[in-house]
């Protein structure tokens, strides 16, 4: 169950966490609670996988390069080829659609090179063609994303 | 531009802020690196748009979002930007981006949309097409199923980590 104290901090501080010496202490202190409070709060959030982690959000091709890759698996393939490309570390997404490319995976390197080379053996590895669709623009403006945990 | 010591930076506290009394503290201790300089260098960085945004990053799937859709459009490119802007000022859409149309896929413009059911999702996609006048191009909407793996980009040395999809 997720009490005030939870809704609070999943909802208010996704984009101005505080930058001081005790930022638990500044949030307990604007919500009126104790920073004790705050960080079994976050601990509790942490531990039932609520949240991944409180941390810097950086714009995409600030600090190396990324594309977004689709495949069109056989569905009796697909956990096993995901399983391959999930083990890749410079991949951080891997997702299911609904979709005749049904495999969406987001590979991320330091260089175009690395990039092209991470997609390359994931192909050869797999044996499907990988579609290939890196970022142009990023039009996201990030106003930050309400939840509604009225039910929650 | 990010230094050598914001890389570093970057490298130790995208795996996420310790969950103490004083984490910046912590952070620095990792990257041999005073507090002050820590808060100082992440002020910078967020003020300078290098950091999108600090904070909690929540998981969608737990919290009930479990409807997830990727929307993509064919837009002649002058009208890009103009409708991307429009399209990321939702506060249901997560995620607006332009990419390259390839032989098989004549999309150009993609949006991400989260939600607690597809009947919501495909509620707030037709309030978007009404309201961006999106209704004359081609479009495709591609829900989630199965997630095989999601955290967030982790940048490693030379090259440290990237917003989450």
């Amino acid at each position: 169950m997720l009490t005030t104290l939870h809704k609070q901090l999943l909802n208010d501080y996704q984009h101005d966490f505080p930058l001081s010496a005790r930022p638990y202490r500044d949030i307990a202190d604007q919500l009126g609670v104790t920073e004790a409070e705050v960080l079994s709060a976050f601990t509790e959030l942490c531990d039932n996988n609520f949240i991944s982690r409180i941390g810097p959000v950086i714009p995409p091709n600030h600090i190396g390069v990324s594309a977004l890759v689709a495949m069109s698996v056989p569905e009796q393939q697909l956990q096993a080829v995901a399983d391959k490309i999930s083990a890749h570390p410079e991949v951080n997404h891997n997702y299911e659609r609904e979709h005749r490319f049904n495999l969406w995976f987001v590979v991320i390197a330091s260089d175009a090179e690395h990039l092209r080379a991470v997609i390359d053996s994931i192909e050869q590895e797999t044996s499907y063609p990988a579609m290939r669709l890196p970022m142009l623009d990023d039009f996201f403006i990030d106003l930050g994303f309400k939840l509604d945990l009225n039910n929650a | 531009m990010l230094d050598a010591r914001d890389r570093q930076l970057i490298e130790h506290i995208q795996l996420g802020l310790p969950v103490c009394s004083r984490p910046y503290l912590e952070i620095g201790r990792l990257c041999d690196m005073p507090e002050t300089e820590v808060i100082e260098r992440l002020t910078r960085l967020k003020q300078q748009g290098l950091i999108k945004r600090m904070g909690v990053i929540v998981k969608h799937r737990q919290l009930g979002y479990r409807a997830n859709a990727m929307i993509v459009w064919n837009v002649p490119d002058n009208l890009i930007k103009q409708l991307g802007g429009h399209i990321s000022r939702f506060s249901f859409v997560t995620l607006c981006y332009q990419r390259p149309k390839q032989p098989e896929w004549p999309y150009n413009l993609y949006c991400m949309i989260h939600g607690k059911d597809k009947a919501t999702v495909l509620k707030q996609l037709e309030q978007l097409v009404d309201a961006c006048g999106l209704s004359a191009f081609d479009k495709e909407i591609l829900f989630s199923n199965r997630c095989f793996k999601q955290r967030g980009a982790l940048y490693q040395n030379p090259s440290p980590a990237l917003a989450d999809g």
